[in-house]
């Protein structure tokens, strides 16, 4: 199967307060295109970081991303953006919507900067598969963190991603509308073919995916591949 | 799939940078209005001027033939010898002449007496422009019978009409009418000796113009129109030269009157450009914020593949449009402030300024303004590049130091050096430009060293002992977001402006009523001819008014520095004589001790000369002795009028100038200039303007021909002129003052929504209204008081320096205004910072937190 993310002896270390802190220690793994995948682990274990190192927002220290079969290392910041805004979507905890824009222009962006033409019906067309076909002129701060975050699914997808990045999709939202939303994230997915990675806490989240890699001090400490979730099996985890 | 499949397309894409920039824009318009209002007055200001710049150099050019009122004048200041006489009688197709010298007046109906300008004119000068007069036809009717024309400022001050009389030496004069403007004088130029026309057929008799009285001629010529004034001019140079004549065309006099005039509009220019400075500091201070505040939406964009060029773009687009908006919404009130400059600054120029609407002065407004913004507002901007997509997701990263970066370096280079070059193109001078950009930028330095010192200095010495609310007002001041360095920089240099203008002008009133205070002379009496001298001490004595001195003078002229003339020096390039030398008229006295003014330095005052052919030893002041190259031993030869005295230089001495004495640049020795034509010179003390009014009365109606100089006069002109100045001054530099304002109120708006959230914070944990009004109430004392206090700091060790080495008098401040500007500006600071604040105050925390956060 192609591979969409490939992941070589990756490490980050920071230098802070006259001493070096390793986040990430030989990290290695492959993404399949189109599947779903999880990182999980306590907080401060490295999940974020190495989703951020996956999305190319930032660079590691050594070892290699390679995304779309394009080393990330490799590229300068401008490139890696435009990298992000060719192959990949990002959802994340905090929403990030921009304040200024209204729910439609922030699912607009992505095309927009792509040069896209017709692009307004495309938007709308997702903000009405998010149900939010009648708030999409509202400003993100007059609309509820469930609504927030569906404008948010709305524009991750709007560029077609190869690939999806979600850091704690439900951080910030009550069980009834993380359900909602999940659903909605997992029924666009699929509809659209889109590679998966997900970050989270969260393990009936990441029971729905079907692999989930778990992190603890910056190691890899497994990975494995997913049954069908059920509830037994996420008790007994 | 390889590397290859990528290939990176850096694309601008430019309306969608407009685009973004305009919906970025959203929400925040207000708040970026508020940094377009620190520009908009010193574009204001620099508009105003600018446009004052441009009218007045028009009105000029069409005024240009009604400034000289003939096509030439040629002028003296001695009679006109009879060898060059038939040269200008027939120079011009029409020719008029004119004698002026300074005399008294006596008006008859209220026995009042004045100090005036006597100009007897014969002909029928002004060839261009006119008297004009009130009746109108006075200004050519006086011409014809024993009538005069009296400056309007005398008419009303003595209360005279038309009809009345006045003396003038021995003759009456019927006032023809009322003298309301004359060619090329201004207002100022008239108030202390006002005009007084009279036909020059009548001078004679007026028995004024003897032997020895300073009267000067001037002849005003008309020619036909095709005429080449230059080329006749530079054909007849070198006779009038010889014959000691001057001369002024109408080319000549616009260039004098548009240099004093560029003079005047470049200090203008210089203080509006600081204002327009200040409110760039404002606007600089106020988009770092902006953008600290937009640096999540700058990462969420990253993440969405926005590169950092179109990232850096949408904000500069912002800021230069704003910049763009302030200087038209600055041009617009400039122009309209334009319309009254004119009436500010009337009295300086003689000339009549139209207020009209100058497009040029609008357009390098604009211009200016935009690029004086993007530059300032480039700072801030430049961190933009910088932002990491990371922080979509850890907000708490460490914010962007961008001090190793070289284009930050690279601004500032860019910033200094628009500043040189703005004001180079101002003052033409770059020495000036560097000296007025390194001073700014010293105030600067050290104001903002100063906020960086207080910052360092309420952490490390951080009063933990002290109540809960002291202690948060006080570490609002070094905490993250503070306004500190901001705050103390501008309303720090609005200190000090405002605190400088007002020392420099209370030193320059005080230094003019020291002298007349006290037991220092008060009124000069002169124009004293030889057989006068004795009666005229007597009638001071009788009047037991005090001799304070009583001098002889006499005027002459240099016709040679070590046997080199005037030619011979014009000759010889490597000369280190100065031209200037032979063309200044020495008013001389003679003594064989110093006065109390002065001290010898060099040499030895010499003794009476007892014989003829004895050397005659003079004493030089030194200053002007370096000034036209002469040293001690040097032989000079002066021409007494017509008599060359042949002389040595025996010593040099210091004279205090600042002095209400004669003082002189040449002493003879006795037992040389007795014989020669000369006037004596009385100074006295009057103790009341009612003894100074009997006392002159009396000179006048016995000795029409003895001028007399009323110091209380001078003082109360001097106080007008100082006091227009001051205004115009005040009236530009209210600019700087109200832009520190804005930016102080911007500034704690800005402020206010960094604080906003703690504050919140605050009422919901329980804290009270007056609670959080007293920490911020300390918050900006703290900053207001300090500000004030080091600009007020600076102006004083500013203005001690000028006292000192400019002006050279005692540096004695009143220490009142002081204590009251600096609690005016501390107490508006903290009323600025709690009227901002009472939003959050006055409304529930909830709905602050909704509306606000």
């Amino acid at each position: 199967m192609e591979s969409i993310l490939n992941i070589r002896q990756l490490s980050k270390t920071y230098q802070g307060g006259g001493r070096t802190l390793q986040v990430l220690n030989d990290i290695n793994f492959m993404v399949e295109a189109g599947s779903t995948l999880s990182i999980v682990g306590p907080s401060g274990s490295g999940k974020t970081t190495l989703l951020g190192l996956c999305a190319g927002l930032d660079r590691a220290s050594s070892g290699s991303v390679e995304l779309n079969n394009i080393t990330l290392n490799e590229l300068s910041e401008d490139e890696r953006a435009q990298v992000r805004n060719r192959y990949v979507g990002f959802i994340f905890q905090n929403f990030q919507l921009l304040p200024t824009l209204t729910a439609l222009e922030n699912v607009m962006v992505p095309l927009e900067l792509r040069g896209e033409k017709n692009i307004r019906p495309r938007a709308m067309e997702l903000l009405e598969k998010v149900a939010l076909a009648d708030r999409m002129h509202h400003y993100p701060l007059q609309l509820s963190g469930g609504e927030q975050q569906r404008v948010s699914l709305a524009r991750a997808f709007s560029n077609n991603p190869r690939i999806l990045f979600a850091d704690e999709p439900t951080g910030n939202l009550d069980a009834e509308t993380s359900d909602r939303v999940i659903k909605l994230l997992f029924d666009l997915n699929k509809e659209a073919g889109t590679t998966l990675v997900i970050v989270t806490h969260n393990l009936e989240l990441a029971a729905l995916t079907n692999r989930i890699i778990r992190i603890k001090g910056g190691h890899l400490i497994s990975d494995e591949y997913n049954a069908p979730v059920t509830a037994g099996t996420l008790q007994a985890e | 799939m390889d590397r290859e499949r990528f290939v990176y397309k850096k694309k601008l894409n430019l309306p969608w940078l407009f685009l973004m920039a305009w919906r970025n824009s959203r929400r925040n318009r207000s708040r970026l209005f508020l940094f377009v209002s620190s520009i908009v007055l010193g574009i204001a200001a620099l508009v105003a001027t600018f446009s004052l710049g441009d009218n007045v150099r028009k009105d000029i050019d069409q005024q240009a033939q009604t400034l000289v009122g003939a096509d030439l004048v040629i002028e003296s200041n001695k009679p006109v010898s009879p060898k060059i006489r038939p040269l200008l009688d027939s120079l011009g197709d029409q020719r008029s002449e004119e004698r002026t010298f300074a005399s008294m007046i006596y008006f008859s109906k209220s026995g009042g007496t004045r100090l005036v300008q006597v100009r007897a004119l014969q002909g029928d000068f002004p060839y261009y422009g006119s008297l004009e007069t009130t009746p109108a036809t006075a200004g050519k009717a006086f011409r014809l019978q024993q009538q005069a024309l009296v400056d309007k400022t005398l008419m009303l001050q003595f209360n005279a009409q038309v009809g009345d009389s006045i003396q003038i030496g021995e003759v009456s004069f019927a006032i023809a009418g009322v003298l309301n403007k004359a060619p090329g004088r201004t207002g100022l130029s008239t108030t202390v000796a006002p005009p007084v026309y009279i036909p020059l057929k009548y001078l004679e008799q007026t028995g004024l113009v003897q032997k020895g009285s300073r009267v000067a001629v001037n002849f005003y010529y008309k020619f036909k129109p095709a005429t080449d004034i230059d080329q006749l001019v530079k054909t007849i140079e070198p006779r009038l030269e010889k014959a000691g004549l001057d001369y002024d065309t109408v080319e000549e006099r616009k260039r004098n009157t548009g240099r004093s005039f560029e003079d005047v509009n470049e200090f203008l220019t210089l203080i509006s450009f600081i204002a327009l400075l200040l409110g760039c500091i404002g606007v600089a201070s106020a988009i770092h914020i902006y953008i600290r505040e937009k640096i999540s939406s700058i990462a969420i964009l990253r993440c969405l593949g926005v590169n950092s060029g179109q990232a850096f773009l949408i904000y500069l687009i912002q800021i230069v449009g704003i910049g763009i908006i302030g200087s038209i919404l600055g041009a617009l009130l400039g122009t309209l402030i334009q319309q009254v400059l004119p009436a500010v600054i009337k009295d300086f120029l003689p000339i009549e300024i139209n207020a009209g609407i100058s497009w040029p002065s609008i357009f390098k407004g604009i211009g200016l303004g935009a690029i004086i913004a993007a530059l300032f507002g480039l700072l801030p901007l430049l961190s933009v590049r910088k932002v990491s997509p990371l922080f979509t997701l850890r907000l708490s990263l460490e914010p962007v130091r961008s001090w190793g970066d070289p284009f930050r370096w690279l601004v500032y280079v860019l910033i200094l050096g628009f500043i040189v070059v703005f004001t180079w193109w101002q003052v033409h001078s770059w020495a000036q430009a560097i000296i007025f950009t390194v001073s700014i930028l010293t105030a600067f330095l050290v104001l903002a060293g100063i906020a960086r010192l207080l910052m360092w200095a309420v952490r490390r010495f951080f009063p933990a002992s002290w109540s809960y609310l002291w202690r948060q007002g006080f570490a609002n001041l070094y905490r993250p977001n503070n306004q500190t360095l901001i705050l103390v920089t501008t309303i720090g240099l609005g200190a000090l402006f405002i605190s400088t203008l007002y020392f420099i002008q209370s030193m320059l009133i005080n230094r003019v009523t020291l002298t007349g205070s006290g037991n220092q002379p008060n009124m000069v009496l002169f124009d004293i001819q030889n057989t006068q001298k004795d009666s005229v001490a007597a009638l001071t004595r009788q009047y037991k008014l005090p001799i304070i001195q009583q001098v002889p003078i006499v005027t002459m002229r240099i016709e040679s520095i070590n046997g080199k003339t005037a030619a011979d020096v014009k000759k010889d390039t490597s000369s280190q004589i100065s031209e200037r030398a032979f063309e200044w008229e020495f008013r001389v006295t003679y003594r064989d001790s110093l006065t109390d003014s002065e001290k010898l330095t060099a040499g030895k005052l010499s003794g009476p000369v007892k014989y003829p052919g004895d050397r005659v030893l003079i004493s030089m002041e030194e200053q002007y002795a370096k000034r036209i190259n002469v040293k001690l031993g040097d032989s000079l030869v002066f021409n007494v009028q017509g008599a060359l005295v042949h002389t040595v230089v025996g010593s040099m001495r210091q004279v205090d100038w600042q002095r209400v004495q004669t003082n002189f640049r040449v002493v003879f020795p006795p037992g040389v200039l007795e014989p020669a034509p000369q006037f004596h010179v009385l100074i006295t003390r009057v103790p009341s303007p009612e003894v100074s009014a009997q006392f002159q009365q009396a000179v006048v109606r016995q000795y029409p021909n003895i001028s007399i100089i009323d110091l209380h006069l001078i003082l109360k002109v001097l106080d007008d002129v100082l006091s227009q100045i001051g205004f115009v001054i005040r009236f530009m530099a209210g600019f700087s003052i109200v832009t520190g304002l804005i930016v102080l109120i911007a500034s704690v708006l800005i402020s206010k929504y960094q604080r906003m959230q703690e504050s919140v914070l605050l009422r919901t944990l329980g804290a009270s209204r007056r609670q959080i009004l007293t920490i911020t109430a300390l918050e900006y004392f703290f900053l207001g008081a300090l500000a004030a206090a080091t600009g007020i700091l600076l102006s004083l060790v500013g203005s001690w320096a000028l006292a000192r080495y400019s002006f050279k008098t005692p540096f004695a401040p009143d220490w009142w205004p002081i204590l009251i500007l600096f609690v005016a500006i501390a107490a508006l600071t903290i009323l600025v910072g709690i009227f901002n604040s009472r939003s959050v105050v006055n409304r529930p925390p909830l709905e602050v937190l909704r509306k606000e956060v």
